[in-house]
């Protein structure tokens, strides 16, 4: 077999008469053509399309139904259009509001899987340009299975990055085919629909790990490092004497140029290369002396403080009014992504000198430079040029103008009414203008930075900024640090920990990831992070939740990352890092399947999600979850088994996947052993689940993390952190608590009085423990 | 304040709105007529007291006179535990709203489908999603919210007002049910 780039050509000829002479067996390849070592058989489904593994996807959805929780009473898609869909009613092209919804969320991961691709694209275009297509894929010592995503979904072992090409080529050809599905008068079934949006969850697993593993190898990011050095986090962190630079985004690249300019010309140490969200992440990734300044809610009030002096955005989650707000402090602003123009003019073929004295004598707010290492040059010596001149004004309002424009409120409410976490501001405002301002001061911590407070304002106060400025000294004490991500998850690190886990020794990997939508601040993050640490589950944090995980310190002055190691183990806090490094999280759950079970992964998609479903006691949590690639997230996590838990804004994705607990019909599983089906109990009991405060979500994070193989010892592990963290949290033994013990050895020791009470009470029977699998392929299957 | 818009301005639901409780008597009179009725309450009434009592001793007299089973979710149940009240039930409110969409469940007694469920201390766009689930997905049941701020999906909801109102009108409905 060989793998065939898209612009490669392979000729072969078996017999040629020519005036010259007589050719037998003659082969031609142009282009890039490798020969797969790759010795393990394919699988059933390599490269699956968007019904390969709809039986899977219903197995899973017979369990875990839709609960439908509608944005809308209305469709609003096509001109037949608006559709009222309330009372049962059709729209005019029959769909159902059942069917609306679940539409609705596979536009959402299409959008996310879209994004990632697009992202990992653009990406990988770059580096094959900059690098060459032969640059061998090398994500570090010890991981032999470096694409476990790809090798699982494509069956196909990527060694060099022209071997990724053709992966991408497959996700985009999907994304289309589920985009397509969203079309009025396509797919009618909310049940397939649901499946599409898992299919789209899987591809953007694979999106994501070709634009990691491609960065990771060409731009020297930490290779698979549990050690990756700490960087800088905070507003506090930043030496405001020096140029500053933000760079905001997703794509490393134009960082990648300023640091690179800043490398060449001996100078990184003179200048401050901070940044926001993911790209904040990634070039820490590059160079550690870049600092983070905080999650997408840093935006505004960041660069309102007047500390940039230039602003650098590439692509995803930038806030649209950047160029304006950089505007109001006189910051320059490069744009870097045809994804995102925000209408500046096209520079990319000025010179350097050009542009940079333009930004310097403030003729233009802004520039489109879409050549990486020009906006990184031309970033780096505004910076150092405009910062002497801009002296760092800011326009947040000093305590004296806070206590003038605090006065002026009305007292309307509609802040409040705007207000996404429905903080109290108006009372707060109140008190502020009575000469308190502790209230103000603390919405600051629950503060999502969205800014809708000041677009309500009827006196147009800016509400946000008075917030911040209550809260001065808190921002001037935001000095933490972050591991800086380490890429994937090493064989060795699953080798240790692979039995661990499935035994249930360690009960279970938790994930935090995805956006910073919190209902209560960064807060809670840090706090849940650290209390399964201290639970010994392996802890995996990325993207914007690496950076909350990282906001806060305990009582001896330490962040989560100071205080645990970042190797994948019992204990651990591991920053995989940014977005698309969301797929080691996977690969880590995939490798346990393959390299600790042995099960074959290549194109063998069911079997290792079946796998991990049953026996790898993994959660996601998406605390914050806000966009559209978190809801394409999540769905890649459920096709493969893994549950997700949202905060109580995660309802707004328009349903939940909940399992019955109550309906023992559901949970019925087939005994490898016997092939007889067997009661397995309901675990992990939802698929999806929305919490409504920290409490509930850590005790069900606790409770999910149960598998139907589980040992009674591991068992009895995730029983004691369940019981003991709704003791806690919640009050009382927890009222379910019988539907998981399955015998007497499942009991906690040191609880076995309380449950031994409990089961009494709940007419318990003991029940076997059986080798489960959902997939009757498997029963009896031996393996060598 | 207008007093049948959504609370949060943009969550506008549609054409389908909910009546207005404009005084007390209208919920004692859902709370009479329902054969089946419960009460799912959040941690949100926790953080409510006006003129040092606790609008959670509301809820619990209410829930007491009205003989209706409460369902706590989140860490609400401490609460209730502590003030010597024991819910029907622990449940997380996306996990109940679920079921309550199930026309075959017969409800944490066994009996039969509930025909009205009570909301009240959700955060208010949860409890706005969930109301928009019943309201689409379970069409034998009424919603009721005891809020003090309007819920669209609701079948019947309060009117947006203030906390002060809010203390009268729990005790309204209270004082309505009799002893």
């Amino acid at each position: 077999m060989s793998l065939l780039s898209r612009k490669g050509v392979n000729l072969s000829i078996k017999e040629l008469d020519s005036d010259i002479a007589h050719f037998r067996d003659i082969s031609i390849s142009i282009g890039s053509i490798r020969h797969d070592t790759w010795q393990e058989p394919m699988g059933p489904t390599p490269f699956p399309t968007l019904s390969t593994l709809r039986a899977w996807d219903h197995t899973l959805l017979a369990r875990y139904k839709p609960f439908y929780l509608p944005f809308c009473d209305l469709c609003c898609l096509c001109t037949y259009g608006k559709c009222d869909l309330t009372n049962h009613k059709r729209g005019a092209c029959g769909i159902t509001m059942a069917a609306q919804q679940s539409r609705t969320v596979l536009i959402a991961a299409c959008i996310g899987a879209a994004t990632h691709i697009g992202h990992a694209r653009e990406l990988l275009t770059y580096l094959i340009e900059k690098f060459g297509r032969d640059l061998p894929v090398n994500v570090g010592v010890g991981v032999e299975v470096e694409a476990p995503v790809t090798r699982l979904v494509c069956g196909i072992r990527p060694q060099t990055l022209g071997d990724l090409e053709p992966v991408l080529d497959y996700c985009e050809n999907q994304v289309t085919q589920l985009l397509a599905v969203t079309h009025t008068g396509q797919e009618g079934s909310s049940l397939d629909f649901e499946s599409k949006v898992f299919h789209a969850g899987m591809i953007d697993q694979v999106g994501m790990e070709v634009a990691d593993i491609a960065q990771i190898s060409a731009l020297g990011f930490p290779k698979a490092d549990p050690e990756s050095p700490l960087a800088d986090l905070g507003l506090g962190t930043v030496d405001v004497k020096k140029p500053v630079i933000l760079v905001i985004g997703h794509n490393v690249t134009p960082s990648a140029g300023i640091i690179n300019y800043l490398r060449k010309e001996g100078i990184l140490s003179e200048v401050e290369v901070t940044g926001i969200c993911c790209t904040a992440l990634d070039i820490t990734r590059y160079s550690s002396r870049a600092k983070v300044i905080g999650p997408i809610s840093w935006q505004l009030r960041y660069i309102r403080s007047g500390v940039p002096d230039v602003i650098v955005i590439d692509e995803q989650c930038v806030r649209a009014d950047t160029l304006q707000e950089a505007a109001r402090v006189r910051t320059p602003l490069i744009a870097t992504s045809e994804k995102n123009c925000l209408g500046l003019p096209d520079r990319t073929h000025d010179s350097i000198d050009d542009i940079v004295s333009d930004f310097v004598d403030g003729s233009v707010p802004g520039a489109l430079i879409l050549d990486p290492e020009k906006a990184g040059e031309v970033a780096a010596r505004t910076a150092r040029l405009v910062a002497p001149k801009r002296k760092k004004q800011g326009v947040e309002p000093s305590k004296e103008e806070l206590a003038r424009l605090v006065k002026k409120c009305t007292q309307c409410m509609l802040c409040r009414r705007a207000c996404p976490n429905d903080l109290p501001i108006a009372q707060a405002i109140k008190a502020a203008a009575g000469g308190n301002n502790d209230l103000l001061d603390e919405l600051y911590d629950d503060c999502v930075g969205c800014g809708r407070c000041e677009s309500a304002c009827t006196q147009k106060l800016p509400v946000h900024s008075m917030i911040v400025a209550a809260a001065d000294q808190k921002t001037r004490n935001e000095s933490y640090c972050i591991r800086t991500g380490r890429g994937p998850i090493q064989d060795t690190e699953i080798r240790k920990v692979g039995g661990p886990i499935v035994l249930g020794e360690i009960p279970g990997i938790v994930a935090f990831v995805g956006c910073a939508n919190y209902p209560k601040g960064s807060r809670e993050v840090a706090e849940m992070c650290s209390e399964f640490a201290k639970r010994r589950y392996i802890v995996c944090t990325s993207g914007c939740s690496a950076m909350s995980a990282g906001m806060y310190r305990d009582e001896e002055g330490k962040t989560v990352y100071e205080r645990y190691s970042g190797v994948f183990e019992a204990g651990g806090v591991v920053n995989v890092g940014s977005c698309v490094s969301n797929a080691h999280i996977a690969g880590a759950a995939i490798k346990i399947a393959s390299i600790f079970a042995r099960r074959p992964l290549r194109g063998n998609y069911e079997e290792i999600a079946d796998y991990v479903y049953n026996r790898v006691g993994a959660v996601g949590v998406a605390w914050g979850a806000m966009s559209q690639k978190a809801a394409a997230i999540a769905a890649g996590f459920w096709r493969l088994g893994i549950p997700v838990v949202v905060g109580p804004h995660g309802t707004k994705y328009r349903r939940m996947l909940l399992g019955r607990s109550d309906k023992n019909e559901d949970w019925y599983v087939y005994d490898a052993r016997s092939g007889e089906k067997v009661y397995g109990g309901p675990v992990p009991e939802h698929l999806f689940f929305a919490a409504e405060t920290k409490e509930e979500a850590m005790v069900m994070v606790a409770k999910l993390t149960m598998r139907p193989n589980d040992t009674s010892k591991g068992r009895a592990n995730k029983l004691a952190n369940y019981i003991d963290l709704h003791k806690r949290l919640v009050g009382g033994i927890p009222p379910d608590v019988h539907l998981f013990v399955r015998n007497p050895a499942d009991i906690p020791l040191t609880m076995r009085d309380e449950v031994t009470t409990h089961l009494k009470q709940h007419d318990w029977k003991e029940q076997p423990i059986p080798d489960p699998t959902l997939l009757p392929r498997l029963i009896h299957k031996k393996r060598v | 304040m207008p007093l049948n818009e959504s609370w949060q301005t943009a969550e506008v639901p549609g054409p389908k709105k909910a009546s207005l409780i404009i005084k007390p008597d209208i919920a004692d009179a859902m709370i009479r007529r329902a054969k089946h009725p419960i009460m799912i309450v959040g941690h949100g009434i926790i953080e409510y007291e006006v003129e040092g009592l606790k609008l959670i001793d509301y809820l619990i007299e209410l829930a007491k006179k009205s003989h209706i089973p409460v369902v706590v979710t989140a860490s609400t149940n401490r609460e209730f535990l502590n003030r010597g009240f024991s819910p029907a039930a622990l449940m997380p409110a996306v996990d109940i709203g679920n079921r309550l969409t199930d026309p075959t469940w017969k409800g944490f007694d066994g009996k039969d489908a509930y025909d009205l469920a009570i909301f009240v201390g959700l955060p208010y766009y949860m409890e706005w999603t969930i109301l928009s689930g019943l309201k689409h997905f379970a069409p034998n049941l009424k919603t009721m919210t005891l809020d003090c701020v309007y819920q669209p999906n609701a079948s019947w909801s309060f009117p947006n007002s203030t906390i002060k109102d809010w203390v009268v009108n729990l005790k309204g409905i209270v004082d309505g049910l009799g002893d």
